[in-house]
């Protein structure tokens, strides 16, 4: 199981607690696990990444084991702490005020 | 007995005030769809139970909300809004080709006749419809490749599609207004556009009277008089008797003809109301006075309504979204402002009360009237 921790807005969209474990098959990823999180939470679609070019909305963040993972390869293999549940994959808003 | 709802979109939720004929005692429910902005909520003039909710956010996009019982629950629906074919530049503020990008639904508009069909102006300016309740969207994208669209720049609001009227006599009839390109009207249903901006004059483009350019704000119409138009611009209110072929100003002596929102009186199509705001730089209302402006002429004689309206140390803005009209008579006029107040008057506005004073600052304004 992955642990995904929400925003509040997203939350609320979702209506959902902060944290929201998924089942992902075969290596867990930026992409499986927001594809997961999108096919069990479908009002989320488009709110994280675009719906169409799946990039990574540009005042949202992922973090992870104190690292920030924005940036890295979509396809890349996650942490092996977020893999084994020991460690939240985070979704952030930005801070920008507000 | 009626009784109306009123739909505020707020810049962190909507809200609904419910009140019965009379408009004296309000029940206020809310905030729905907490934290996000609300740009626009509408119900369906063919079923009132049905209201459409555009909700964004910079940092989580768009996202579209539908209502089956009168705003009680609420389901998402398709958040998909994708410019049909290539994608031409528009100008940005200093004058550059800027790639069109989706941002957000400014303003829903349901059809006259049919709930599951919903039209929504968008930013970056274009039109887009659903058929099926807001589950899809499509473009009509005639009016975003017009010729004239690698002209259009955006206002400070960004690049908006802001207004929609459907022509209750005409179906193939309809118009709409973009910040800043000007006023457009299609007699095809949406598959041509016209520039209607003749008689428009606006300082803030290099040549005064272009064919486009202008800041228009809002527009509003009374269906009993299809032909007739009223326009809140950048500065300047105007009116047009021909459905836009041909414009003239009406401000008269208001004390500021800046502003954003311009409704007419339900009963009477010649009755108009606006919040005059003391400039583009200031955007609140003049000498710490919030005063509605009424026309019962719709031609340029003004009378202040200030009966109920804070006369001093006030300094808030009306945004364009921010007034309307209910079927009631006397017709009831509802507004709301920047710091979070929403006034309705039972009479004509005549005199206002505050229904709520103490919201996050108002972004939009519908009022529906049940039977």
């Amino acid at each position: 199981m992955i642990r995904v921790e929400l925003p509040g807005n997203l939350q609320t969209l979702a209506g959902t607690g902060r944290s929201v474990e998924l089942e992902v098959t075969g290596t867990a990823t930026q992409r499986s696990v927001l594809d997961a999180l999108e096919k069990r939470y479908p009002s989320l679609l488009g709110t994280v990444r675009d719906a169409n070019t799946k990039r990574r909305r540009p005042m949202v963040r992922f973090f992870a084991c104190e690292e920030d993972l924005s940036d890295e390869s979509p396809d890349a293999p996650l942490p092996p702490e977020v893999i084994s549940g020991k460690e939240p994959f985070l979704i952030i808003g930005a801070i920008a005020g507000g | 007995m009626s009784r109306v709802r009123v739909l505020v979109g707020t810049r962190k939720g909507a809200f609904i005030l419910g009140a019965d004929a009379s408009r004296k005692s309000w029940k206020v429910e809310g905030p729905l769809f907490a934290g996000w902005e609300i740009y626009h909520l509408k119900g369906s003039p063919a079923d009132p139970d049905r209201i459409y909710a555009s909700q964004s956010s910079s940092w989580f996009g768009q996202v579209m909300h539908r209502s089956n019982d009168g705003g009680k629950t609420w389901e998402t629906v398709g958040n998909q809004f994708n410019y049909e074919g290539a994608v031409g530049p528009h100008k940005w503020y200093d004058g550059s080709p800027h790639p069109y990008e989706f941002k957000r639904v400014w303003h829903l508009e349901p059809s006259l006749h049919d709930p599951d069909t919903v039209y929504a102006g968008v930013e970056d300016a274009s039109l887009f419809k659903s058929a099926d309740a807001g589950q899809t969207w499509e473009e009509l994208p005639a009016l975003r490749t017009h010729s004239t669209a690698a002209e259009w720049a955006p206002g400070a609001g960004g690049l908006c599609l802001h207004t929609i009227i459907q022509d209750p006599s005409n179906k193939d009839r309809m118009y709409i207004a973009i910040s800043a390109a000007g006023a457009f009207r299609t007699d095809d249903g949406g598959k041509s556009w016209k520039p209607i901006n003749k008689g428009l004059r606006s300082n803030y483009i290099p040549d005064q009277d272009a064919e486009v350019g202008h800041c228009v704000h809002h527009m509003a119409m009374h269906p009993s008089k299809p032909g007739v138009l009223f326009m809140q611009k950048h500065w300047d209110v105007l009116r047009t008797d021909n459905g836009g072929d041909q414009w003239r100003e009406i401000s008269g002596e208001l004390p500021s003809d800046f502003g954003f929102v311009i409704d007419v009186n339900s009963n009477n199509p010649d009755t108009l109301y606006v919040v005059p705001i003391k400039s583009d730089q200031l955007h609140f209302v003049p000498d710490g006075k919030l005063r509605v402006y009424r026309s019962k002429t719709g031609d340029g004689d003004w009378e202040a309504l200030t009966k109920g309206l804070p006369q001093q140390d006030c300094y808030v803005n009306v945004l364009r979204d921010a007034m309307a009209v209910d079927q009631l008579d006397p017709c009831g006029v509802y507004f709301g402002t920047s710091g979070g107040q929403v006034y309705g008057s039972a009479d004509d506005g005549n005199s206002w009360t505050s229904i709520v004073r103490d919201l996050p600052g108002v972004l939009s304004v519908e009022v529906q009237t049940l039977k």
